[in-house]
């Protein structure tokens, strides 16, 4: 298994953040009254299209295609709501040291009179701009997520903050019994101590519950994450700060479809094209990937239990095969892809119960991980 | 056997008893709807329409600025007292119950001048409506400049023989009496005029407010007579007590249409009829009734544009003696000279005897009906339908937003047609103006189009036609019959006005474009200025120069990017 550590990221303090926000307005502020010019605001281009695999530090990094924001008819609004959104941003949450969701901050902005964002899409969208033109990741920011962030349990120990007293919390989560612990929106201040051989994140909470159920991270001496479709950025950088932290290896077990590798799994490795500017926290570069494989279907006899690939995840694996820079890198994956768009079928998870509701803990799975072939 | 009566035994001599003579009178009876006087409300607007027709003819005729003042006055449940009194040159006393109790009896059908009336059936038709729903008589008075009294006539119709019987006939010290004022009250002492006539006519009517009321027709009457002082008052009977629902509308009118245009328009001239239009039964009854000694010389003077050299050549060439008396052509001959008329080159009618309303004086009247920022007016040149001369003009106006609550985007345009300055308000289905209206493109001039329909928007277009015959496709004078010349001259006269209409509705969404990006800029910039002096702890001297600098910045630079 591979167990080549990227360097970890570096974290910006709550001033640094306060000061780059001064910065960005003192120059709106010059070019207005100084210069007379119309002022604009640069954002990196958030799209697949601007990212580069970078694989010495092993995620998407973003490139230098910026965008800019000139303030025009078509821009007064949202020219507006960043100065606003800033200024919250500043003087509520960073020079304050405190904390806002997502929907609060929507709900702050109904103050703001025509200004207000109608839609949290909206609100949201600014923030993740604000956030590229920042370079700053917005937890950084104070801003907490509200999805949650996956559940964890096996052989690991967390040790929290109470945020009362600033003592130490510590949580085993081998000893919840057939519950789990769910993984914060922050987890920076998080400690770990574990003995753990390797961590397995599962795309789906049912195959989490069997495998919790039947106590397998005892057996495989594993810490189970459960991730819920795609990872949340807290379940990443959670995975990636344990993985950094304690130096275990880390294996990703999803559904054997293109949105199981392109989405759920290279998003995990590398980070989104989306938010690209920021992946440099949210990425797992030493995940690997162990299975369903569209060779595991030949491997365990489960042609039969496959479904036809619809319009959808073909469209989704060609233009994984085209415009995906993580696919275009690995030969592996381009054959996967290739193989399973051959087959014309995917696969779930639980398709192994074809042959015994178990067969997943106690056949497929020390299988693979005793043959230690993984994609990478 | 012997006594049957059904119509199998009919025989020759059997059906001959019962034949005779229909009068027009009799048969217009029969056919009220031919002459509009199909609905009690209808009729009631006919009436008005006619008796108006005649006073705006006569007066313009005299010369005579007109003054005309319209009463409606209920009489009872459905019925209605209609008097329309006029400053005109008034009637002869022995014509009187010629004009008002005979039909087809006029001035204006045997000639072809531009003029309201053409037929000799409108004031009769009213009367003998009137008489056949509530046995009234209509009466006249009417007084001729110098004469020292005025007369009052009662007459009724003898259907069957369509003739005058005449009720009553005496000397009644009259004058022609107007309110004075500007439209809503008595202002000062009324004016009298020392000749003019009154027509008074009592029939079973229903008085409506609406798209074809009276009240429609005289309002769009002053828009098309800019020259006209027009006076109208309507009583209605208060319903009677317990009465809850009385139909009628509570309140009374008082209303005066101001003269705008101080100068009569130009007299019509009288013209000859075309060769070209002529038909072959009246070249024959021409040519029978003519007061000319030969063929050559009645071609020559009954008809324009036909010389006594052009006369002597059809003759030759129809092989028909030129000194022939006209009167003792042979049908086969005079079939010659039509068939050789059709195809010798004439010069087209002369034109100069219309007389159009004129550009300036539409657009004075579109003005009265509505607040537009944009008025256009288009009057063509003469042309001619079968021999007819006849023009067309057509004004438009673009309403300013929220003038009218009917003129607007999801509406139809409101179309307002003319002929020979009397608006037509029933049968707009049938009439070339609407036949055109439909046709035009629209879109192309920005106006949204219903297929095959009139186009949407906030648009008054007016539509005249003026001719010396105005070719109506009934008795009643209410639709222009399709002639694909008359269609065509309107069409390219829509077409006209469209386009400037299209200039000034790109150039208006252009500014209402403007407009509101600035309002919807002038609105974020405080918050933008906001954002900043938070941000910065700015004092708020600054916040506002910078809305001053940023608003100075975006207007110089058009809004644009
Ligand atoms: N108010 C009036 N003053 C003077 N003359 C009048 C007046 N009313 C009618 N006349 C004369 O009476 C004639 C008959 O009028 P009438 O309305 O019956 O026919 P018309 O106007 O000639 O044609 P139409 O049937 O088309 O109206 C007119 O031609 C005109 O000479
Ligand atoms: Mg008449």
């Amino acid at each position: 298994m591979n167990t080549n550590h990227p360097i970890a990221p570096q974290v910006v303090s709550k001033q640094a953040a306060s000061r780059r926000i001064v910065e960005v307005a003192k120059e709106i502020h010059a070019d207005i009254t100084k210069k007379h010019k119309k002022p604009s605001m640069k954002f990196p281009i958030r799209s697949l299209a601007n990212v580069k695999y970078d694989t010495k530090r092993g995620h998407f990094e973003i490139l230098n295609k910026t965008a800019t924001r000139t303030l025009s008819y078509n821009t007064v609004k949202t020219f507006a709501q960043s100065m606003r959104l800033l200024a919250t941003t500043k003087n509520d949450l960073l020079d304050k040291d405190d904390i806002a969701g997502k929907r609060e901050l929507y709900y702050n902005s109904k103050s703001w009179g025509e200004c207000r964002f109608d839609e949290q899409p909206e609100s949201d969208t600014l923030l993740d701009d604000i956030e590229a033109m920042l370079g700053i990741n917005r937890e950084q920011l104070g801003y907490i997520p509200e999805e949650r962030g996956g559940d964890v349990a096996g052989p690991l120990t967390v040790l929290d903050i109470d945020p009362s007293n600033g003592k130490d919390i510590k949580i085993e989560c081998a000893k919840l019994g057939s519950g789990a612990w769910s993984i914060p929106s922050r987890v920076e201040h998080l400690r770990f101590a574990s003995k753990a051989k390797f961590i397995l994140a599962v795309e789906t909470a049912s195959l989490f519950q069997r495998l919790v159920h039947h106590r397998y991270f005892e057996k495989a001496n594993c810490i189970l994450i459960s991730m819920s479709g795609v990872p949340t950025r807290a379940c990443r950088r959670f995975i990636r700060r344990l993985a950094d932290d304690q130096k275990i290896p880390v294996l990703a077990f999803t559904d054997g479809d293109p949105y199981g590798y392109c989405n759920i799994y290279r998003t995990l490795k590398v980070g989104s094209g989306q938010a690209a500017h920021i992946n440099r926290y949210f990425c797992v570069p030493q995940v690997h990937y162990l299975g369903v494989t569209p060779q595991d279907i030949i491997d365990y006899g489960l042609e039969d239990a496959t479904h036809p690939l619809e319009e959808a995840d073909i469209k989704r694996a060609k233009d994984a095969l085209k415009n995906d820079p993580f696919i275009q890198h690995h030969k592996e994956w381009q054959q996967a892809l290739e193989q399973m768009l051959k087959m014309g079928v995917r696969i779930e998870q639980q398709a192994f119960a074809k042959h015994g509701l178990n067969y997943v803990l106690e056949k497929y799975l020390p299988e693979k991980i005793k043959k230690g072939k993984f994609l990478p | 056997m012997a006594k049957r009566t059904s119509a199998v035994g009919e025989t020759a001599e059997s059906m001959a008893r019962r034949q005779r003579e229909i009068s027009v009178s009799e048969f217009f009876l029969k056919n009220r709807h031919l002459l509009g006087f199909d609905s009690p409300r209808r009729a009631l607007m006919t009436a008005v329409k006619e008796a108006v027709d005649n006073s705006l003819d006569a007066c313009e005729e005299a010369g005579i600025l007109p003054e005309i003042m319209v009463e409606l006055e209920q009489t009872g449940d459905n019925r209605f007292r209609v008097t329309v009194t006029d400053n005109g040159p008034g009637i002869v006393k022995t014509q009187i119950p010629k004009i008002f109790a005979k039909l087809l009896y006029g001035s204006k059908f045997h000639r072809l001048r531009m003029s309201r009336g053409q037929q000799g059936i409108g004031i009769s038709a009213a009367g003998m409506y009137g008489q056949l729903t509530t046995g009234s008589a209509t009466v006249i008075r009417s007084r001729t400049k110098g004469s020292p009294a005025a007369h009052q006539i009662s007459v009724q119709i003898d259907t069957r023989q369509n003739k005058p019987t005449i009720l009553s006939d005496v000397s009644v010290a009259w004058t022609p009496t107007f309110p004075a004022g500007s439209g809503d009250g008595n202002e000062g002492d009324p004016v009298t005029y020392k000749h003019g006539t009154s027509v008074s006519i009592e029939m079973e009517a229903a008085y409506v407010r609406g798209k074809l009321s009276v009240d429609e027709f005289l309002k769009q009457c002053a828009i098309v007579n800019p020259h006209l002082s027009l006076h109208y008052a309507v009583t209605l009977k208060k319903p009677a007590k317990g009465d809850a629902e009385g139909e009628a509308p509570a309140d009374s009118i008082r209303q005066s249409f101001l003269r705008a245009v101080k100068k009569l328009p130009p007299a019509a001239q009288e013209i000859m009829p075309h060769p070209h239009g002529v038909e072959l039964g009246m070249l024959m009854q021409m040519l029978k009734d003519t007061e000319s000694r030969t063929v050559r010389s009645a071609l020559a003077s009954d008809f324009s544009r036909i010389s006594q050299q052009t006369a002597l050549d059809i003759c030759v060439a129809a092989k028909v003696d030129p000194k022939a008396r006209p009167d003792k052509l042979g049908p086969g001959e005079i079939e010659a000279v039509y068939k050789t008329i059709q195809q010798t080159k004439l010069m087209r009618p002369p034109t100069d005897c219309l007389a159009p309303i004129g550009e300036e004086e539409i657009l004075a009247g579109l003005k009265k009906e509505i607040d537009a920022d944009f008025y256009t007016s288009v009057t063509r040149d003469p042309t001619v339908y079968r021999g007819n001369p006849f023009q067309i003009e057509v004004g438009m106006a673009y309403a300013k937003p929220q003038s009218d609550e009917d003129l607007n985007n999801e509406n139809p345009v409101r179309l307002l047609r003319f002929a020979n300055r009397v608006p037509l308000l029933y049968m707009g289905g049938a009439c070339s103006i609407t036949k055109a209206m439909t046709g035009v493109n629209w879109k192309a001039y920005g106006l949204a189009q219903p297929k095959g329909a009139l186009p949407l928007g906030p648009v008054v277009v007016s539509v005249h036609m003026a001719s010396v015959w105005v070719p109506f496709t009934s008795e009643s004078k209410d639709a222009i019959a399709n002639y694909p010349e008359i269609i065509q001259e309107i069409t390219l006269a829509l077409q006209e006005c469209g386009r400037r209409l299209s200039i000034n509705i790109s150039k208006r969404k252009r500014e209402a474009e403007a407009e509101r990006k600035r309002g919807y800029i002038e609105k974020y910039i405080p918050h933008l200025a906001t954002g900043l002096k938070d941000i910065l702890s700015l004092p708020d001297k600054d916040k506002t120069k910078i809305e001053g600098d940023l608003k100075k910045m975006l207007e110089k630079t058009h809004l644009e990017v």
